[in-house]
């Protein structure tokens, strides 16, 4: 078998690159983890020593706040130290190779990277490169994988609908240009849900669509019909400017979730966003704010998952430093 | 492994009555009225429901699981089956009477009491455990337990449950304690 470079000899997860690769107890793992931290902000002291000591560096090449806070405050909430290297403004733009930067942050003995990179595979490629002893989680690479967000979105729907058996779950959006909605094919299929569909305009579908294990549908209603959970994903505005799409108003008209065509989906079904939103270009207000919608759970969800992630692949580096 | 039955149900809810009013007796002494139970995940939870039901506390127990406390971590790695803790009343200033099953090294008991107290400043804390054996390696003893069984340092006990409860246990007895 190919050794995969995210699990480790007793094939505990060391790393968290990718979904691929993972099997249904690695999801269910983290999830179960996930609970326990998620009724953390209960308490008076709302984090807890679990990684004392360790140092997590946020390694993000690729501007993100909202990813790059939840991941700090997940490290901060562990009792982790964490440092924010924004590559922008340092040394790779001074010509330092990633190799380098990545040696010299090894030299300030951080325990784990959180990498965030405009090219697919720049994970991996850390993963490979770090000594024994650092892990490395993949916070989104290019178009390639987003797994912890993925893990969160799952992580939502399981509090909302408990098993993942009878579920139809729609993803409408540009999946061609989505991380977020590869790693989220991959971990519905892993759950083992009864149906995904994609929901798009042919520009928006990447070729081999139906070959990741879903339903292609082109109406946005034919394609909302009894589905249990739907996740809408965010429209980049250049995807305009690529010619891909008419206008943000035209996507609106024809592709954007209304209260009306919401009523297509299953009474009880739940609405889901990785954010940001844009208002009016995917998604109305009415349904953004609306009591189906779970958006700003799956931020809360975020902090538990990436906990659990956390905690999992430093604790596997244990493990094996043990045997 | 060998493994021999040490106590059958009926007699360890004996014991546990022995604890019962041991505990109220403690409680009534230092003058910590009105406490709350927190048993610890799963053994603990086990004899501290019982425990509850002779006291005749009504109020819900606490339940803690210790596994994000745990001083071990960076030898044993994440606990994979760890359950959220719950503690369904205000621990800021109530008595609590905190309960396991089997108290050895009181590495988990001190775990425990960090943990109690990032819900809140506890008035007091007493430490009830059904069986208390050798082998301390902190400065932590039980206010009330059930039995001290002279057990061989290779020799395990473990409590199984919760219907019925069972005492067990495992490994070879030295020829020192055996009797």
């Amino acid at each position: 078998m190919k050794h995969d470079l995210q699990l480790n000899q007793a094939g505990e997860l060391r790393h968290f690159l990718t979904i691929e690769g993972l099997r249904r107890p690695h999801l269910e793992q983290i999830l179960d983890i996930a609970e326990s931290f998620a009724a953390l902000p209960g308490r008076q002291v709302k984090k807890v020593p679990l990684l004392r000591g360790r140092i997590i560096t946020n390694l993000f090449f690729e501007n993100s706040t909202r990813t790059r806070t939840t991941f700090e405050l997940a490290a901060k909430l562990l009792s982790a130290d964490v440092i924010n290297f924004n590559v922008g403004v340092s040394a790779t733009s001074k010509g330092e190779t990633l190799l380098d930067t990545l040696r010299n942050l090894e030299a300030m003995h951080s325990d784990m990277f959180v990498v965030r990179h405009s090219h697919s595979g720049a994970a991996h490629f850390i993963a490979r490169h770090v000594n024994p002893g650092v892990s490395v989680i993949n916070a989104g690479d290019g178009w390639h994988a987003h797994p912890t967000q993925a893990v969160l979105d799952m992580f939502t729907i399981r509090k909302h609908k408990g098993d993942f058996t009878p579920l139809r779950v729609a993803i409408v959006g540009d999946i061609q240009h989505s991380r977020v909605a590869r790693s989220q094919i991959m971990a519905l299929n892993t759950l083992g849900v009864t149906e995904v569909r994609v929901i798009a305009p042919c520009t928006l579908l990447p070729a081999e669509a139906r070959s990741l294990g879903v339903h292609v549908y082109h109406d946005l209603e034919t394609g909302l019909e009894e589905v249990d959970v739907v996740i809408m994903l965010r429209l980049q505005r250049e995807r305009m400017d690529g010619a891909l799409l008419p206008s943000a108003h035209e996507y609106f008209q024809l592709y954007g979730l209304t209260e009306k065509r919401l009523q297509r989906a299953r009474p009880d079904a739940i609405v889901m966003h990785p954010g940001p939103i844009n208002r009016g270009v995917e998604i109305a207000s009415e349904v953004a704010d609306g009591s189906r919608s779970v958006i700003l759970q799956q931020v809360s969800y975020g902090i538990a998952v990436r906990m659990a992630v956390m905690s999992l692949t430093l604790g596997a580096r244990a493990g094996e430093q043990r045997g | 492994m060998s493994t021999r039955i040490f106590l059958q149900h009926e007699a360890i809810l004996d014991l546990i009555q022995g604890m019962a009013r041991l505990t109220r007796q403690q409680l009534e002494e230092r003058g910590f009225h009105q406490p709350a139970i927190i048993g610890i995940h799963t053994g603990g939870v086990w004899v501290a429901q019982e425990l509850k039901r002779q006291l005749g506390i009504a109020e819900p127990l606490g339940e803690l699981d210790i596994s994000f406390y745990r001083d071990d971590f960076t030898r044993i790695g994440m606990n994979p089956q760890v359950k959220p803790s719950r503690i369904p009343f205000e621990v800021e200033d109530r008595h609590i009477v905190l309960v396991d099953d089997v108290i050895q090294s009181c590495r988990t008991i001190r775990a425990a009491m960090n943990e109690i107290f990032d819900f809140g400043r506890p008035a007091s804390i007493l430490l009830v455990t059904l069986i208390e054996r050798s082998g301390r390696e902190l400065p932590i003893q039980p206010d009330v337990s059930g039995l001290q069984p002279p057990l061989a340092d290779e020799e395990h006990i473990r409590l199984e449950g919760p219907d019925p409860l069972e005492l067990r246990i495992s490994g070879q007895a030295s020829a020192r304690n055996t009797p």
